[in-house]
């Protein structure tokens, strides 16, 4: 009922569309109940007493009803397209601006991939649903009503056996619709199964093969398919029991009529017209019967959509800006004074431990610690992307919490670890760390990040259009992207979260440098798993399992910190990539074969 | 192999615009070409399963329209012969009646009888079908070579299985009988109506004829705006996707406004199209009704007059049975235009599961099988029935009728190779090298050098186009292919598991192996340490992929994998995602411990290996350029040493 509610409320400008569908369809349900009312009067009336007149007056009326029915039904159409249409609009606008609010911990609770699926398909079903609920669900009832009321005008003896039917083929109805939506969710599930099974050996195909289980995997799968024949067979006997019962009842219903109206009429109880009209009410009544429970099933199935789509509608945000947010970011200082965080307020399962952490305005900080460190989680909490669970996080010597949160992230610039490019001109994307940069500006930036000397070789240069997900550039190059993004925010504070793991070691050395000359006042924080990356730092920062194992400058932390002579001595002695010496050439190599293809696509 | 996908043509694959409920609408347009020809094979395929089933279900549609066009004549029946006389006569003798309401309901008990019957045994049919098409699509594709799975993507093989087959489903179970039905229906109410009355059956058809022109104007309108709510649906959800992908970048950027105006528009322009496209969908049914009325009322003004005036001989009892003929002859005419769309859908989803069929599989004419062997104390080789460890090559000669024995060593040589994935574009040129069993060969160099290229070719993913690569002497294309795999242990970059236990999917290696050997494997590779701390051990569920381990575990598992196969010669292609010290150095030991002893081909990242391999092959743009020993190549000053000393410019 919440749920109903919720979404009710973005029918919004739709209501009237929504209130005038299913009027129209009720209007043209009394055409179709007064037609053959008309034909019974025009056969009883007109042809048996040879009154051409009143076949036509009468046959005139029904013309005339015929096309009132015309006007109610495409109007009914033209109203329920819209109510629908527009109602799924809402839908998605109401959803999609609510995500804008999410914070990341919100983000985090559905996946994107859920959150796609919520603002697709799972309105696209609620779409179909309200339409068939305007145009069907009050129309089916209506028409069956209708139809029952004019039977029982007509007689009420006979009408009483519809009612009978009616009653009897529900009951059937409504076991048999449970039975089989239970056994078709089972079958359904399998069928998913089997589907992925397949999905799984396609990806793996190399595998496959390499270990030369080509019979092993078809053994597996014929008896997978031959357990889903079986599913499938046991769920449609059950549902192929619907339609025998169903005609079973219509004849049994035509056949009674019959008899007992015969019976009527001679003895001068019931005309001849009359007799036909209710065998025409008979199919309109039990075919109405038919389509309210297929309705009820349809919207049933819609409900699971239904209370997704509310549950994104309902969602919090977890962060809120202060009334009175601080405006202006004075210096790049960095404080944790006694910080815990955790990812669920309700898991005593801490991330973060007792971090005390003080680092000035203008330094370079490094960040290295293994898989599970936090040091991702330990950088989110400076520009409030989560929110620390106890303790106070300060930037510029104000606690985060106090900031407008726009203000706070436009200072504190982050280059995810999962970073992402959007489909666009490179130009676009750099501009969204600021939307007035000229072009030179821009330049500047991909100087700095090592990016101008790849976007110069592309053919188009800074116009070169990015792909939807980045995939026409590889990836050392968009993470330089990134990085320029980030730098054109001319941010205060600048994290860099694993962000050149992909860019060879020399073009990362280079990165560094001319950041530290270009921006000497920015903070810079540099979460890195190779330790060439943070040897330059002032100073650096080891996680161990949430919490600071040492936080000093790297030559001290050589001498005294055990974890960061581990890491040291393995990438030193020969554990390192090899493949990071290569990867200059490697992103040339690259970089060559995407334009040809590119071009090639231009050609084409 | 992102490489071989781009260079390999992907098939062209029509896209067909389908509802969120897989069906489409009238007047979309879909084409396939050559649809009598895949009509005739899908029949052939379906008749030659269930050919008898088919003609008993055909019987019975025949009963169940005769039983309910008899149905239909009672009524004139009830009025003509029954119920006017007795009126006229005032006899009250109700036994012919009751006669003949007996005679109709056996007529109507057989009509469900066969129509059940009919639904029973069409389950078996459809179900049957899909079950040996599914089957018999999945044993063939089993069969295909490396090749056309790099040429075609995942989500196109993939909707075979799913779409392809559901609408196949949907014709075969529904469309088909529900077609034939009204076929027969539609013959038999003609034939009936024209001995009721010809000129009312004139009018009928001028009317039907109206209703079908209509209907098909508007279904035509629906269809141009139902493809263009798709594109915009299709433009929706892409950016949809995109944004959700990027949202925390939005956050971080503070881009909701701009998200949101992009959104808002795109949205807009979803719902005009959507409103239009299901506003012509709706007013269809209603015109086709109303249409259908007027046909009634003209049908039911002409037979009045007719009946009045005694024109023809129509009788008022006649004249309710054609109006209720009428009425029965509209609605299998819809039926059929609507049943032709799907069916026309689904011809279109045979013709690509036809295509998959008829791909070429795999060819095999090795003929030099793998062998259990003993080796005597003269260091001959002979067969043996049981297992005994050791392996060798039973090679047949054609030429003097002997066979002769290899022992299973591991060496490698190519001679000469030259490759391509496409004829017109040599990938690898002149590939010579010498791997000596025990012998560790690195391969370095840029992306697109060929390196991953080279692995393809030993195990003959792909087949070479000149050159030789002897394998214990013998070249590799008189080796059953089968064999020549069993051989080779591969672990690829890319880590893929099985939906199966953590057990199951060491075992994939060996299929017959002791719980002992997959735990004396796991040690091996030094992934029996995180395997004993998973919840249930060894007996871990894992899903999609292994998608509830970490990247460095799954790299364990597939090493796992490759060490209780245990084979003389090893590929492998090390990882190159980052994946912390830690973690990286319990992978290298495992990688180390399945190395040894082995033939190895490495594809190198790693310092480690490529320091410690017994040559280094340094590729570029498909050629060997440099190869020799870690000293000797930084020695050399070259390729490799710049590439070791990372003093390549970058540019």
């Amino acid at each position: 009922m919440e749920t109903i509610r919720i979404l009710g409320r973005e029918v919004r400008e739709f209501k009237r569309p929504s209130i005038l569908t299913p009027i129209m369809m009720v209007l043209e349900v009394v055409v179709e109940t007064l037609i053959p009312l008309l034909m019974a009067s025009i056969i009883d009336n007109g042809v048996q007493k040879g009154d051409m007149h009143h076949i036509l007056v009468v046959g005139g009326a029904m013309v005339l009803l015929a096309l009132a029915g015309l006007l109610t039904g495409v109007l009914g159409g033209k109203y329920g397209a819209l109510a629908s249409a527009g109602f799924a609009r809402n839908l998605r606008r109401a959803m999609y601006e609510r995500i804008q609010t999410y914070s990341f911990a919100n983000i985090d609770k559905y996946s994107s991939s859920g959150l796609v699926t919520r603002l697709t398909t799972d309105v696209t079903n609620i779409q179909n649903a309200y339409q068939m609920m305007l145009r069907m669900f009050v129309r089916a009832p209506i028409s069956m009503i209708t139809a029952m009321i004019m039977a029982f005008l007509i007689n009420a003896r006979i009408a009483s056996i519809y009612l009978a039917a009616v009653i009897f083929l529900s009951i059937v109805m409504f076991f048999l619709m449970g039975r089989v939506t239970k056994f078709f969710q089972q079958v359904f599930r399998k069928y998913d199964a089997l589907n992925e099974s397949v999905e799984e050996n396609v990806a793996s195909i190399r595998v496959v093969k390499a270990y030369v289980r080509e019979e092993y995997e078809k053994d597996k799968f014929t008896k997978a398919a031959e357990n889903i024949y079986r599913l499938f067979v046991q769920a449609e006997k059950n549902m192929i029991m619907l339609m025998p019962t169903m005609m079973a009842t219509v004849y049994t219903c035509i056949l009674l009529i019959s008899w007992i109206g015969a019976h009527m009429v001679v003895s001068s109880e019931l005309t001849t017209g009359e007799l036909m009209s209710l065998l025409t009410y008979c199919l309109n009544i039990l075919s109405s019967l038919m389509m309210v429970s297929f309705i009820f099933v349809m919207v049933s199935m819609s409900t699971a959509s239904a209370k997704r789509i509310a549950e994104v509608l309902t969602e919090e945000s977890t962060l809120r800006n202060p009334e009175q947010p601080v405006g202006e970011v004075p210096d790049g200082s960095i404080d944790f004074d006694d910080v815990d965080f955790s990812y669920s307020s309700d898991s005593r399962e801490m991330v973060l431990k007792d971090v005390d952490l003080h680092i000035r305005s203008g330094e370079t900080v490094g960040i290295i610690g293994g898989t599970g460190s936090a040091k991702t989680s330990l950088v989110n909490l400076i520009s409030r992307l989560y929110e620390a669970t106890a303790g106070t996080v300060r930037v510029g010597g104000h606690d985060v919490r106090d900031y407008d949160m726009e203000v706070l992230r436009r200072q504190v610039s982050v280059v995810l670890q999962k970073n992402v490019l959007f489909s666009g001109t490179i130009l676009e994307n750099l501009r969204w760390g600021n939307k007035d940069a000229t072009e030179e500006e821009c330049r500047k930036a991909c100087e700095m990040a090592c990016a101008d000397e790849f976007i110069t070789q592309f053919p188009d240069g800074y116009e070169t259009v990015i792909s939807q997900g980045g995939t026409n550039v590889s990836g050392g190059q968009k993470q330089r992207l990134c990085i320029a993004r980030a730098l054109l925010a001319n941010p205060k504070i600048l994290i860099l979260d694993d962000s050149t793991s992909a860019v060879d070691t020399a073009t990362d050395a280079r990165i560094r440098a001319a950041l530290k000359e270009a921006a000497p006042g920015m903070t810079k924080l540099i979460i890195a798993q190779r330790i060439s990356s943070v040897e330059n730092a002032d100073r650096v920062i080891v996680m161990d399992n949430g919490r600071i194992d040492g936080f000093d400058t790297p030559e001290n932390l050589l001498k005294h910190n055990q974890i960061y002579q581990e890491v040291y001595h393995t990438q030193m002695s020969g554990g390192g990539d090899f493949d990071l010496h290569a990867g200059a050439v490697r992103e040339a190599g690259e970089a060559a074969g995407r334009l040809a293809l590119d071009q090639k696509e231009e050609r084409r | 192999m992102q490489m071989a996908k781009e260079k390999i043509d992907a098939l062209d694959k029509k896209n067909v615009p389908k509802q969120p409920n897989g069906r489409v609408p009238r007047g979309v347009k879909v084409r396939v070409e050559n649809a009598p020809a895949i009509f005739k094979r899908l029949m052939a395929y379906v008749f030659s399963r269930y050919g008898a089933l088919m003609l008993v279900v055909v019987v019975c549609i025949f009963t169940s329209v005769f039983a309910s066009v008899q149905g239909t004549l009672f009524t004139r029946t009830l009025i003509d012969g029954y119920i006017t006389p007795m009126l006229t006569s005032g006899s009250r003798d109700f036994g012919p009646l009751l006669r003949a309401i007996g005679k109709v309901a056996l007529f109507y008990a057989v009509g469900i009888a066969a129509s059940y019957v009919q639904n029973r045994i069409m389950i078996y049919v459809s179900q049957g079908t899909l079950r040996d098409l599914r089957i018999e699509m999945f044993r063939h594709m089993q069969g295909l070579p490396v090749r056309y799975f790099d040429a075609n993507s995942r989500g196109d093989i993939m909707s075979m299985y799913t779409n392809d087959i559901d609408t196949l489903r949907q014709m075969i179970s529904q469309s088909m009988p529900q077609f034939l039905n009204s076929l027969i229906t539609i013959v038999s109410v003609v034939i009936s109506m024209f001995t009721l009355s010809l000129p009312l059956t004139l009018i009928t058809f001028v009317m039907t004829g109206v209703m079908l022109f209509a209907s098909g104007k508007i279904a035509s309108l629906s269809g141009s705006y139902f493809v263009r709510q798709q594109k915009a649906l299709g433009e929706v959800n892409g950016y949809i996707e995109e944004m959700m992908a990027g949202q925390k970048v939005v956050k971080v950027f503070c881009h909701e406004e701009e998200s949101l105006e992009r959104f808002n528009e795109l949205n807009d322009q979803l719902f005009e199209s959507a409103n239009n496209a299901n506003k012509f969908a709706n007013v269809l049914g209603p015109v086709n009704a109303q249409l259908g009325h007027l046909s009634y009322v003209i049908c039911a003004i002409a037979g009045g007059a007719m009946a009045i005036s005694g024109f023809g001989g129509l009788t008022i009892g006649k004249l309710a049975s054609f109006l209720q003929f009428n009425r029965n002859f509209n609605m299998p005419i819809n039926q059929i235009s609507m049943q032709l769309n799907s069916c026309v859908m689904a011809l279109a989803g045979a013709d690509r599961i036809f295509s998959l069929l008829d791909e070429q599989p795999e060819t095999d004419e090795g003929y030099v099988t793998l062998v259990d062997a003993r080796i005597g104390a003269d260091g001959t080789v002979t067969e043996s029935e049981a297992r005994t460890g050791t392996w060798a090559w039973k090679h047949y000669h054609k030429a003097d009728d002997t066979t002769t024995y290899q022992k299973l060593a591991g060496d490698i040589v190519m001679d000469g190779v030259d490759f391509g994935y496409v004829p017109e574009k040599m990938v690898l040129h002149d590939i010579r090298l010498y791997a000596k069993p025990g012998q560790k060969i690195a391969f370095v160099g840029s992306t697109g050098a060929g390196k991953t290229t080279i692995t393809n070719l030993i195990n003959r993913f792909y087949d070479i186009q000149d050159g030789k690569i002897r394998y214990d002497g013998i070249n590799v294309n008189k080796i059953k292919k089968a064999d020549l795999r069993r051989s080779l242990g591969i672990v690829l970059q890319e880590t893929h598991l099985f939906t199966a236990t953590v057990m199951d999917n060491i075992r994939y290696g060996k299929l017959d192996a002791t719980d002992e050997e997959v735990y004396a494997a796991a040690r091996l590779a030094n992934a029996d340490g995180f395997i004993r701390r998973l919840p249930d051990g060894y007996n871990t569920m894992l899903h999609g992929d292994g998608s509830n381990l970490s990247q460095g575990q799954r790299q364990l598992l597939a090493i796992a994998r490759a060490a209780i196969a245990d084979p003389p010669v090893l590929i492998l292609d090390e990882a190159t995602s980052s994946i912390d010290s830690r973690t990286e150095k319990i992978v290298q030991e495992g990688m180390d411990n399945l190395m040894r002893g082995r033939t190895t081909f490495v594809i190198a990242h790693r310092l480690s290996t490529v320091r410690n391999s017994d040559c280094i092959m340094v590729l570029e743009q498909g050629r060997i350029i440099e190869r020799g020993t870690h000293e000797q190549l930084m020695d050399m000053k070259g390729k490799y040493w710049q590439l070791y000393t990372g003093l390549a410019v970058s540019s």
